[in-house]
């Protein structure tokens, strides 16, 4: 499926759309670490959590469980959310 | 940051002045960590013109930039920006290329189902013993100790206090910690035993481990605490930055939330040495720097504690202390500092030394200058400004 990439994690994909599978948005970070390494621990933490400044929002809809069950044509968008200096 | 990711630099020439001196035979770098970004400042042989080399990491904050005395090459940056978790990079041709680090520090997910902590940022990095190569300690917010074996690549938590009930009761929450969250700091290695270890935790006092971290002891006697609180808890510690002198590894020096504090082992007592610093200047600040050679010699940056803390230099004069006898007297460097309406002040690991002689000594400021001493400061250069604020320098003799 396709993730929206931000402009703060191109250094990984180098490109602002990735191709990533999985039946769950965490199976979907894992894919998207296998192919960026790295990418993943930038976005979640140790402990499974979305970070607090990363909103995560599929088919226009904000998810905050990675085991959100994801269909094989649903759209993922990554988009860093913080404000101030 | 991609892995590999090579850095286009912007180099421009900075010049100090100050008194000629003997030449020392190894080039200095200054490292400088600020909260958007890292520059490297090359030294002439004289420390008198710098090079400078950056921004690498444009937007990030970085915490901490250290390079490995041991190989003389590698180099780690403590970095996280607003939105993405944090990370280390690695570079071992002085920051031309960046790697990131394959584990950066991470807390273990508990075992029982309970909340676990997620590292917000790794705050201070130590190459570990002579003896160990590619071994490095991390200190992290919320704190937290972290090893590495393979130079920082990868990291693993020391559970003996990351998931020890005690030391998560010392710890406190992110609530009970500095504005930015409480951070595990002053990592020590004694140069002569790898497993003899000292931690700081800005909130939980100064720890000590004589069997490479397996058991820790609080080493709290003598230190003063806010008043109203118990003395005997190690949660009511707040200890700023502690240095162990090289030239002595049985002294240590701690700037902390109540005073500047001196400890000679096998004691376990420290005295308060920051006493006879002038009562109008006081002795609460942040760092704490020690002589490479001369363990009577200590520096230290002083700011206003008073009131409401505001953290910046007392009466907008700012000025660096020193002692030359173990903290039995302080005297003022201020010649080439500003005289009057200078309202920073200097983070806890934002001074420090070089190793040549005589010793240099380097701060940066919350206000984005980098001022320099050719002389042991006695007299004060500018020798970059207009940085973002500056949270580390170090600095590491290059060939």
């Amino acid at each position: 499926m396709k993730v929206l990439i931000p402009g703060a994690l191109r250094s990984y994909t180098e490109t602002s759309e990735a191709e990533a599978s999985g039946a769950t948005l965490a199976a979907v970070f894992a894919d998207l670490d296998r192919r960026y390494e790295g990418i993943r621990f930038r976005v979640v933490d140790e402990q499974d959590r979305i970070r607090p400044h990363i909103r995560i929002f599929v088919n226009g809809r904000q998810v905050r469980d990675l085991w959100q069950p994801l269909g094989a044509s649903d759209e993922i968008v990554i988009v860093q959310a913080l404000s101030g200096g | 940051m991609a892995r590999n990711t090579k850095k286009s630099t912007a180099r421009k020439k900075v010049s100090i002045t100050g008194a000629p001196r003997s030449r020392p035979t190894r080039r200095v770098l200054v490292m400088v960590a600020t909260r958007k970004g890292a520059w490297l400042y090359h030294g002439d042989a004289a420390r008198k013109a710098w090079r400078c080399n950056g921004p690498h990491f444009l937007g990030h904050i970085v915490n901490h930039l250290v390079l490995d005395p041991r190989d003389g090459q590698t180099l780690l940056a403590a970095a996280k920006t607003g939105h993405l978790g944090p990370t280390v990079f690695r570079s071992t041709d002085l920051g031309r290329t960046w790697n990131e680090a394959a584990r950066p520090p991470a807390f273990r997910k508990p075992a029982d189902g309970e909340a676990g902590r997620a590292v917000d940022h790794t705050f201070w990095l130590v190459p570990g013993h002579a003896s160990e190569p590619g071994v490095w300690y991390a200190g992290t917010s919320p704190q937290g100790l972290f090893r590495s074996e393979d130079s920082g690549s990868t990291w693993e938590p020391f559970s003996s206090i990351n998931d020890d009930l005690q030391y998560r009761k010392w710890m406190g929450t992110v609530q009970d910690g500095t504005p930015d969250g409480p951070k595990l700091h002053s990592i020590l290695v004694d140069p002569r035993d790898p497993a003899h270890l000292y931690f700081g935790m800005s909130g939980g006092g100064v720890h000590e481990s004589i069997d490479a971290g397996r058991s820790w002891t609080p080493l709290l006697k003598g230190l003063e605490v806010v008043e109203g609180f118990d003395q005997a808890d190690a949660t009511f510690h707040d200890p700023h930055c502690i240095r162990l002198c090289p030239s002595n590894p049985d002294r240590l020096y701690q700037q902390n939330h109540c005073g500047i504090y001196r400890l000679d082992r096998p004691s376990n007592e420290w005295a308060r040495v920051g006493s006879a610093m002038p009562k109008r200047v006081g002795d609460i600040g942040f760092p704490m720097v020690v002589h490479p050679r001369d363990a009577d010699t200590a520096w230290v940056f002083p700011m206003d504690g008073t009131t409401v803390w505001p953290r910046t230099s007392p009466e907008g004069i700012p000025a660096v202390y020193a002692t030359r006898n173990g903290g039995k007297s302080w005297g003022r460097l201020d010649a080439g500092l500003p005289s009057e309406q200078a309202w920073w002040t200097v983070k806890r690991q934002a001074m420090t030394a070089d190793a040549s002689d005589p010793v240099g000594l380097y701060f940066g400021t919350t206000s984005g200058e980098v001022w320099a001493s050719r002389d042991e400061g006695r007299k004060w250069t500018c020798m970059a400004r207009h940085l973002p604020e500056i949270y580390a320098v170090e600095t590491a003799q290059v060939a």
